[in-house]
């Protein structure tokens, strides 16, 4: 009998070291994994209690997002509020226990609630329990943002500013938005709205055929590849045949044998398209790869909330081959493939040319501060990839310049600054009955501090008579009209 | 130094342990420390103080250790169930006193642990009778899909705390009076075809039963154990008539989980008597087959019981979609929790309990998952302490029954440990996910009068059955 007893205890002994086995697992091995559960909504909960760092715009005082406390002592906890409504609805998103993160307030939760490194947990541990947020300063500009939103008045689209040296975006709107203080009670609501999916950020998660706009890019892989110089001719009459089937220019108007410039000034279909055939479907790919297209945009933004532009099949898959390359290169294409790009995408084409070929990261947020005004991280500007060479980007530059001095692009003309650009048109629905209006430009043209690219969703109109005014307003808030 | 004095310096610890941990709590949730902190552990030392100098009059020559390795993890118990509510910790406090109370009834009534033999039918009577309780019309409680509860006024308890005393009793009782003529062994061995035969025979009915019911692996293994384990009984020439009440036990297990739903009380019921079957016997084909009966029944029931079913999946994957935040959220809770603890824990008194805005973010936290609660408040270290207080207490109590003279007190004390030891695997594996969560207690640690009371009764019959044992012992000049 004792025999069995001893072998007993070893059996309990056996149990219970399983159950000492199994609490490590948790504890330990993966506590992680359970920590970033999204189901665990424990982070959340503490994080409640951590005054949250407030947003501010990119004067360093204007507050975008900011906290209301609740209760006392230990059960002291914070709420987020949102002083400019749903202005920066888009970038900002918003933080609730109740309906999650989106925006920079997710993609910065890390420095909004102050997480320190594993040590430097322990360290502040010993020395006080209280966590506090850092605060971020954006790059995001209080008067573009509202020249962009009154631009758009009420029509469905989106506004994208990037300052092309460093990358920093200036402006990103997305019309409709939504008032992140009434998210927790709206958010249902909102989600229900299939026609006007208020909560979708239009700049970087919807992507639309960019028209004309996408010639810059032809244009560039055309000029720096060295298949064409700014004087080449080339025949546009309408129409042309590219790939079997017979393409015309707009309003089926005529043109003899015309200069790259001229065929980019009066957007001519016939032209761009023929030039597409020549490069080819592996150099067009080159390059839009170059500018960023078949990748998330290398924002400091969630990367849910982003989708790569591209071109894209009937079957919604990304393709880089077996297109129909002359269409695809005025922005159009078919069933093989269709280019498709967002307006965060079309704003980096716009800044690389501006920047003499050098496309720098994106990025929204300027600083990270403590809450003692000690910079704790200063955003430095970060070059994404080299997409042409400076001489191709002078003459695409001053090809972009004579579509607003007496092109397509008149109306985004300034006095005294001198602007760059080009317009777009893509016909959507079913039947072709809506417009897709583009405008993409940056000024001024000899030393540009801002790109801009704007376009309004399903409506009508070309990109120079309802695209190009949103975005002179946006450099006039931006650049101050008269002088600069 | 004396057993008793050493139990008195044993309590030490424990009270210095309670006031630390009713001061970490306090300071966390008032500024006021002092007071009430020494209010607390002066009061608890008292009740074990007096407890002990009962046993000091009564049990002189019982195990020393035994008594205050409980009492520390009721004092861990009381800590951790004020921090989560301080009323319901004046409540446990209040059962306490009535579960030592009981205690030294018990001690009292039985002076010496071999009258319970005479009773033993009519224990094991009461004992089922209590078991099925809970689904009588009127007194019964439903908790969770199980019946555990019963409900007569304002008083609720849960008989199955106590009928697992009462059947321990019994099964010791039984087979200590029929463990060596169940089985009567060869006395050499069988001849070679006869041999070939008896292992033949399951082998291919094994394969037979994977080929033609399309067992999977777990299925095959069970059939095989049992099929090899049942011809092991049958070589070993058993005799019918006496297997008629083990029999009876393992109808009494299914039972349990067709009546009371609750899959953990029926592993621990089941899980006892496979214990004391093995110490009586020492025959792991009894043992083999007896497992492979229970959790062969134990599949089958909870294929077809929605409640039992229920559990299974949610212990398979709690974090499923639709699951986690509905059957599954007790269990996701509780490993959420868990993690959050890491190595060294958040600190008594600073664990997350409350979703903001009220509510509770961990279900019956004061008793399934108490052992969440201090893995989130003292770490894998504090939890592996825990384990380690417990396994102490089997260790105790196995060396009791070591060093008891007759098979009845070996049995007893064998039983009462087992049951002990099984129970605190079943809830602690439940809520680590080792083995599906069912709602039995944390001895001694849970809050629950029932859960208290009959604990302290189980710790004073095993007290006797150590005084008896180390007088014995004594007496007969041997080492203690």
């Amino acid at each position: 009998m004792n025999r069995q007893i001893v072998q007993l205890f070893g059996l309990f002994t056996f149990l219970f070291a399983i159950l000492i086995i199994f609490t490590s697992r948790w504890t330990v091995f993966e506590a992680s994994s359970l920590t970033n559960n999204p189901d665990n909504r424990r982070p959340l909960i503490e994080e409640q209690k951590i005054p949250r760092g407030q947003i501010f715009a990119d004067d360093g005082h204007t507050v975008l997002a900011s906290n209301r406390g609740h209760g006392r002592g230990e059960n002291r906890t914070y709420t987020r509020t949102y002083p400019k409504g749903g202005l920066f609805a888009h970038p900002i998103g918003f933080s609730y226990l109740k309906n999650g993160q989106r925006g920079l307030e997710a993609s910065r939760n890390e420095d909004l609630v102050g997480k320190e490194n594993e040590f430097a947990t322990i360290l502040s541990g010993l020395e006080s329990r209280d966590r506090e947020g850092n605060d971020i300063v954006t790059n995001l500009d209080l008067k573009g943002t509202e020249a962009a939103v009154n631009g758009l008045a009420g029509r469905k689209g989106a506004v994208v500013a990037i300052e092309p040296s460093t990358g920093k975006v200036r402006v990103m709107v997305s019309i409709p938005e939504y008032d992140p203080n009434l998210i927790t009670s709206q958010i249902g609501q909102l989600n229900n709205d299939r026609a006007n999916q208020p909560l979708l950020n239009r700049t970087t998660q919807e992507l639309y055929p960019p028209g004309s706009t996408f010639k810059v890019v032809t244009a560039t892989a055309a000029l720096d590849s060295g298949k064409i110089t700014p004087n080449t001719t080339i025949n546009a009459s309408s129409p042309k045949t590219i790939s079997g089937v017979p393409l015309e220019n707009a309003g089926g108007e005529q043109f003899g044998d015309i200069s790259a410039t001229d065929a980019l000034t009066n957007s001519v279909n016939t032209y761009w398209a023929q030039v597409g055939e020549r490069i080819g479907r592996d150099t067009l790919v080159e390059y839009m790869r170059r500018y960023g297209f078949y990748e998330d945009p290398q924002l400091d933004y969630p990367s849910w909330q982003m989708i790569p532009s591209g071109v894209i099949n009937g079957k919604g898959k990304y393709v880089d081959d077996g297109f129909d390359v002359g269409r695809v290169a005025i922005g159009q294409g078919g069933l093989e493939g269709e280019v498709r790009a967002a307006p965060m995408q079309m704003a980096e084409v716009v800044a690389a040319v501006a920047n003499g070929g050098r496309l720098m990261k994106p990025r929204l947020t300027d600083r990270i501060v403590h809450k003692d005004g000690r910079v704790k991280e200063r955003i430095e500007p970060d070059l994404q990839s080299v997409v042409m060479k400076p001489e191709t980007a002078d003459q695409l530059g001053q090809m972009m310049s004579r579509v607003v001095e007496e092109g397509t692009g008149t109306a985004a003309a300034l006095s005294g600054i001198t602007v760059a650009g080009k317009t777009g048109t893509a016909e959507v629905g079913a039947n072709r009955e809506f417009t897709q209006p583009w405008f993409i430009c940056f000024a001024p043209v000899e030393n540009p501090r801002l790109a801009v690219a704007v376009t309004v969703e399903r409506t009508q109109g070309q990109g120079g008579t309802v695209a190009a005014p949103i975005a002179k307003s946006v450099l006039e808030a931006m650049l101050g009209g008269g002088g600069g | 130094m004396t057993a008793r004095t050493r139990e008195l310096f044993g309590l030490l610890p424990v009270s210095l342990l309670v006031a630390a941990g009713f001061a970490a709590v306090l300071s966390t949730h008032t500024t006021d420390v002092s007071n009430a902190t020494l209010t607390y552990g002066a009061f608890f030392l008292g009740l074990c103080v007096l407890a002990h100098l009962f046993i000091r009059a009564r049990l002189p020559e019982a195990d020393p250790y035994m008594f205050p390795l409980a009492a520390g993890l009721a004092g861990i118990g009381l800590v951790l169930i004020y921090r989560i509510d301080p009323e319901l910790a004046r409540e446990q406090a209040q059962w306490f006193v009535v579960g030592l109370a009981f205690f030294c009834v018990t001690i009292l009534l039985v002076e010496d642990h071999h009258v319970l033999e005479r009773y033993r039918y009519t224990i094991a009577a009461v004992s089922i009778g209590l078991l099925v309780l809970p689904r009588l019309p009127g007194i019964g409680a439903q908790v969770n899909g199980a019946f555990l509860g019963i409900k007569v006024g304002p008083i609720q308890f849960q008989p199955a705390e106590f009928a697992k005393l009462g059947i321990i009793v019994f099964l010791a009782s039984y087979l200590r009076e029929t463990g060596d003529i169940l089985v009567r062994p060869r006395l050499r061995p069988l001849p070679y075809q006869r041999q070939l035969i008896l292992w033949g025979i399951p082998a291919v009915l094994t394969l037979l039963g994977i080929a033609v019911l399309g067992l999977g692996p777990a299925g095959s293994v069970l059939l095989g154990v049992f099929l090899f384990s049942f011809a092991a009984v049958i070589r070993d020439r058993p005799s019918p008539k006496h297997f008629g009440p083990l029999l009876l036990v393992w109808g009494l297990a299914m039972l349990m989980l067709i009546v009371i739903r609750d899959l953990g009380s029926s592993l621990m019921f089941f899980g006892g008597f496979l214990g004391l079957l093995w110490v009586a016997t020492a025959r792991l084909s009894l043992i083999g087959v007896g497992s492979t009966m229970f959790f062969g029944g134990a599949f089958y029931l909870s294929q077809h019981l929605a409640h039992v079913k229920e559990r299974v999946d949610i212990w398979l994957d709690p974090f499923a979609r639709g699951v986690v935040n509905d059957e599954g959220y007790q269990l996701a809770q509780s490993l959420f929790a868990q993690a959050d603890g890491g190595l060294f824990g958040q600190g008594f008194g600073q664990a997350l309990l409350e979703l903001p805005g009220g509510g509770t973010i961990l279900p019956a936290a004061h008793t399934d998952l108490i052992y969440a609660v201090l893995t989130d408040e003292a770490g894998l270290f504090g939890a592996a302490g825990l384990i380690g207080v417990y396994l102490l207490l089997v260790y105790r109590g196995l060396r009791t029954a070591l060093s008891a003279a007759d098979g009845f007190s070996k049995l007893l004390a064998t039983g009462l440990t087992t049951v002990l030891a099984i129970q605190v695997f079943v809830i602690v594996g439940g809520v680590t996910r080792v083995i599906p969560l069912t709602g039995v207690t944390l001895p001694f640690v849970s809050y629950g009068g029932s859960s208290i009371v009959a604990n302290m009764v189980l710790l004073a019959l095993l007290l006797i059955v150590s005084d008896h044992a180390r007088a014995d012992a004594q007496r007969r000049g041997g080492l203690v």
